[in-house]
């Protein structure tokens, strides 16, 4: 069974694979991302102390989730590719970066919104925002490295070290809630004890969380085709066009 | 390989000591940030105590961004570098004696120097103290994290740019507590919790910095 996963880390096998399955995702993506606006605008209450303008909270708060959850997965591939030396992994994880990126700004212009109505500002150098701000810099980071290296293997590699190092980063964001006496709300959702919110305001939450989830792993597949075409090109199967 | 360690050293800092001008302008560039922020923000005690902490970490970190080219570059470029890789001795002992040659150039000097930049910015006897044992807890982070940066970044186009985009995210925490425990000190609270991060932060960054610096060099010189 293992031998036949193993089959897919191979650009070829993959490439007619993440085509088949970049529908299913996006199909799944747009679905939940209807169900959860719903949800999100006309069942879930309104917010006894912040009115309506809570209501962001449905797509800054998934958009948070993701942005650091993606750095991981990516830092998982660039790790994968560093010790088994495969790559599809590097692939993976340039095609990663970017919505990593995406939905870092995401956040933080959300947050900015918010912020005017809820704080009376937009900015304040509070730990979460601002430890959200750096990551968007790891991403640029990662990014600007891998596009300054010529060769695709030393580019991949290189990312790797880096996108490991700042992973060290992601618990500090983490704990920096509690490190640091902070004007943000403490996280709402936990694992551990009852959220304190209402179910429905958390329904559209996840399901928001889950069509980004799906909509990260669609835009993700369909990159990376796109850079197995362009790294493959020479390769026989890219130029007979029978992918 | 203790004998290796040594070795590199001395070497590192025969050639530093051979060319002066390129630590000390790393320490003149340090005293001239530091020294143009009163300029920009006006020369009242109480505001620029405030900033002092700040605006010294900040200096301090650019220096030691500054300084991180000299660390590999001209190593590359006569091929030295490429004969340690492949010497028998581990690359960790060639790359932690290079390193520790770099902050007892950079880094030592700016902690040493740091003090009277405070008392630029009326800092108090203690809060001096407390600034010189943080720059000297931190700045050896600066010089870990760093080489691993210089050493993704060797022969790139645009490296020094793209080294600071890399490695001053990395800083951010070694500035937060460095700068955080001079400013307990001021408000009257024991910097010891702060110092104390500094300190488990080079843990940290130790062997970290160590692993992605020879992962680094590895991948460079392949």
């Amino acid at each position: 069974m293992f031998s036949n996963l193993f089959n897919f880390a191979s650009p070829q096998a993959f490439y007619p694979v993440a085509g088949r399955m970049i529908s299913w995702f996006g199909w799944s993506a747009a679905l939940l991302g209807v169900a959860g606006l719903y949800i999100a605008f006309f069942v879930a209450p309104t917010d006894a102390t912040q009115g309506e303008s809570y209501r962001i909270i449905f797509i800054h708060v998934p958009a948070a989730w993701m942005s650091m959850f993606l750095y991981l997965v990516m830092a998982g591939w660039a790790g994968l590719g560093l010790v088994l030396n495969t790559r599809l992994s590097g692939m993976m994880a340039s095609a990663l970066a970017p919505t990593g990126a995406m939905f870092t700004v995401v956040a933080l212009v959300t947050g900015l919104l918010w912020g005017k109505p809820t704080w009376g500002t937009y900015w304040v150098w509070d730990a979460r925002l601002t430890s959200e701000l750096f990551l968007l810099f790891l991403y640029l980071g990662f990014m600007a490295l891998k596009e300054a290296i010529d060769d695709p293997q030393r580019a991949d590699r290189a990312g790797a070290i880096l996108a490991l190092v700042g992973v060290v980063n992601i618990p500090i964001i983490y704990f920096s809630v509690q490190w640091w006496n902070t004007l943000h709300q403490g996280a709402s959702v936990s694992l551990t004890r009852a959220p304190s919110m209402a179910a429905t305001m958390l329904a559209g939450m996840l399901v928001m969380a889950l069509a980004a989830w799906m909509y990260s792993i669609a835009v993700s597949l369909a990159r990376v085709r796109a850079i197995i075409v362009a790294r493959e090109q020479d390769a026989a199967w890219v130029r007979s066009g029978t992918r | 390989m203790t004998a290796a360690i040594v070795l590199v050293l001395r070497r590192d800092l025969l050639v530093a000591l051979r060319r002066k001008g390129d630590a000390l302008n790393v320490l003149i560039f340090f005293v001239i940030v530091a020294s143009l922020f009163p300029l920009g923000t006006g020369a009242e005690p109480g505001q620029l105590r405030a900033i002092a902490a700040g605006v010294i970490w900040v200096g301090a970190l650019l220096a030691a961004l500054l300084s991180l080219p000299r660390l590999f570059a001209a190593d590359l470029a006569d091929g030295t570098l490429e004969q340690m890789v492949v010497s028998a001795q581990p690359l960790p002992a060639v790359v932690v004696a290079k390193i520790a040659a770099h902050w007892l150039t950079t880094g030592l000097p700016l902690a040493l120097i740091a003090p009277l930049l405070g008392l630029q910015y009326g800092l108090p006897g203690d809060a001096l103290l407390v600034l010189l044992g943080a720059v000297l807890l931190g700045t050896p982070v600066l010089s870990l994290i760093g080489a691993a940066g210089a050493a993704l970044t060797l022969g790139v186009r645009g490296a020094a740019v793209l080294t600071g985009l890399l490695v001053l995210p990395l800083f951010v925490p070694a500035l937060v507590f460095g700068a955080g425990a001079v400013t307990a000190s001021l408000s009257g609270i024991a910097p010891g919790p702060h110092l104390s991060l500094l300190g488990a932060l080079l843990a940290v960054s130790l062997p970290l910095g160590l692993w992605a610096t020879c992962a680094a060099l590895r991948v460079a010189l392949d």
